[in-house]
């Protein structure tokens, strides 16, 4: 089993470097084929048109965090589910169950959070 | 028939052996394998670069006819070399760096960019024995591997040194994240059903009837995900021109403005071939060779696509968040405790008079949860007058800050 593992994913490792090769040769090709004259104008960061104003360092809003972090919970439950879709109906009832409870569990926090107004969008 | 089905096997084999007899025998046999290895690398690479050129064009055809226009007509027969004039075009436009780019970041996004799209195609099974490799977590590998898009994203808006770029890749970030997890959770049904990962054994378990039957509510979760994270309309609102111009691209040009707009497609192609091999049952089929069925499929649920993106006007920002976490990802929760409940009460396969049940069920669920939207509410306001009026027009709309 071991050698097919490494087989299988030396294909995945092979479509890799191919993919990088096959943008690089499509940026060579723009490097031969597409004009190139530089000025000033040409450089200015584009804002519809008009010279540019204030920074370029916006302030974010903190609710992109609030997402990020439940993001992140959910992302991992999706992580333990996946192993558990696939043994369950082998491993007795016991197994099903705890998982019953994990999602019970993940679900209310998502309840909590939806109550408290973390998923409004503000 | 017979010749249709044999004609790529028996070429194959008749290359090999042309191989073979034309290589002198001092050459060892590894160098024929690694020519037919490196042979099926060229055509996994090229596939999504010729489909997606399939695609724009249909793109453009079909909305035109949504639209009560003609499309693209003029280059070559009904317009069928528009897309190769495209590719031209954007070959030869001039490449702008501007001024304060983080230049190292801004050039490696768009590779990032493509490369993972690239390996989907790797995995996805094409027919029976047809396929590049046969990865055991399949499907946990495609989700896994485009997720890295959402890096090229922000990678290239805050290289870009623009505001609007910047804004835009948070969005994208703040939306594919969201869409994420009612995507991953819808899966799970299927991967319930039929207890494995691997695709190819994903499509031999839907070989007498396709798993969209038995996966009504878990097929809408994942294709209204899958529009979400494709930047297809009606959730292409990080693309929002009359907001942020272009979003995270706003400050690419030429090829690599052309490798964005090539990802995009090539992505739409590939999780349209994970949809069929999901739900609508893979390469099976009768009658044609299995990767003419997946191509039939791929280019039916693209059709879905266009529809959808003619029909439905983009959503607001609120309202796709919203969407997300307040509807999708309830209902992919329920979709899973039921699929888990089925397939535990009936542990010799599902019974076929469950497929209009599960479809009541679906429908039920979405009507209940569709309440817990409450969009009219949010959009009805009372239009003030006097001083309050100017007070709020003068208030800057979401607080200032994106």
């Amino acid at each position: 089993m071991p050698e097919q593992y490494s087989l299988e994913y030396t294909a995945v490792l092979i479509i890799t470097i191919a993919g990088i090769g096959m943008v690089l040769a499509a940026f060579f090709a723009s490097m031969i084929l597409a004009p190139r004259s530089k000025s000033e104008a040409k450089q200015i960061p584009y804002e519809c048109g008009i010279p540019p104003t204030g920074q370029f360092w916006a302030q974010l809003h903190l609710r992109y965090y609030i997402f990020a972090i439940l993001f992140l919970i959910f992302d991992i439950e999706a992580i333990f589910l996946f192993p558990w879709a696939i043994i369950f109906r082998s491993s007795g009832a016991v197994i099903f169950y705890e998982m019953v409870l994990f999602i019970a569990i993940l679900f209310f926090g998502l309840v909590y959070s939806w109550k408290k107004g973390a998923l409004r969008w503000r | 028939m017979d010749w249709f089905y044999e004609l790529w096997p028996k070429l194959g084999e008749a290359f090999r052996g042309w191989l073979e007899s034309a290589l002198p025998d001092s050459i060892e046999g590894w160098v024929i394998y690694l020519v037919l290895g490196l042979l099926s690398m060229l055509v996994i690479v090229n596939l999504p670069i010729v489909g997606v050129m399939a695609m724009i064009y249909m793109e453009r055809r079909l909305l035109g006819r949504f639209q009560n226009r003609l499309g693209p007509n003029r280059v070559g027969p009904f317009g069928i070399l528009q897309p190769v004039a495209d590719a031209i075009k954007i070959m030869t436009k001039e490449d702008i760096v501007p001024n304060g780019v983080d230049r190292i970041v801004f050039n490696i996004a768009p590779i990032v960019m493509l490369t993972p799209i690239l390996l989907m195609f790797a995995v996805i099974p094409y027919g029976g024995d047809t396929f590049l490799t046969n990865l055991n977590v399949g499907i946990l590998f495609i989700v896994a591997i485009t997720a890295v898009d959402t890096i090229a994203i922000f990678m290239a808006g805050w290289s870009s040194n623009n505001k609007y770029a910047l804004f835009g890749a948070m969005r994208a970030v703040a939306q594919l994240v969201s869409y994420e997890i009612p995507l991953l959770i819808a899966i799970l049904g299927v991967v319930v059903i039929t207890g494995t990962m691997n695709l190819n054994e994903i499509v031999a378990h839907q070989s007498s009837l396709p798993l969209i039957l038995f996966q009504p509510l878990g097929f809408v979760i994942f294709f209204v995900a899958i529009s979400a994270e494709l930047n297809r309309s009606p959730f292409d609102l990080l693309e929002a021109d009359s907001e942020i111009i272009a979003g995270f691209h706003t400050e690419y040009s030429g090829m690599k403005f052309g490798m964005f707009q090539l990802a995009e497609f090539a992505a739409l192609m590939g999780y349209s071939a994970v949809i069929a091999t999901l739900y609508l049952s893979g390469w099976e089929g009768p009658g044609l060779p299995g990767y003419l069925w997946l191509f039939v499929k791929v280019f039916f649920i693209f059709g879905i696509f266009v529809w959808t993106r003619a029909t439905l006007p983009r959503l607001r920002i609120d309202q796709v968040m919203a969407l997300a976490w307040k509807f999708l990802l309830p209902l992919s929760f329920l979709n899973v405790a039921i699929t888990a409940v089925e397939v535990v009460v009936w542990e010799n396969g599902l019974p076929e008079w469950l497929i209009p049940v599960n479809i009541v069920i679906g429908a039920g669920l979405v009507a209940i949860m569709h309440r817990g939207l409450n969009f009219q509410g949010q959009t009805r306001q009372v239009v003030p007058s006097g001083p309050e009026r100017l007070a709020a027009i003068n208030r800057p709309v979401g607080g200032g800050t994106e």
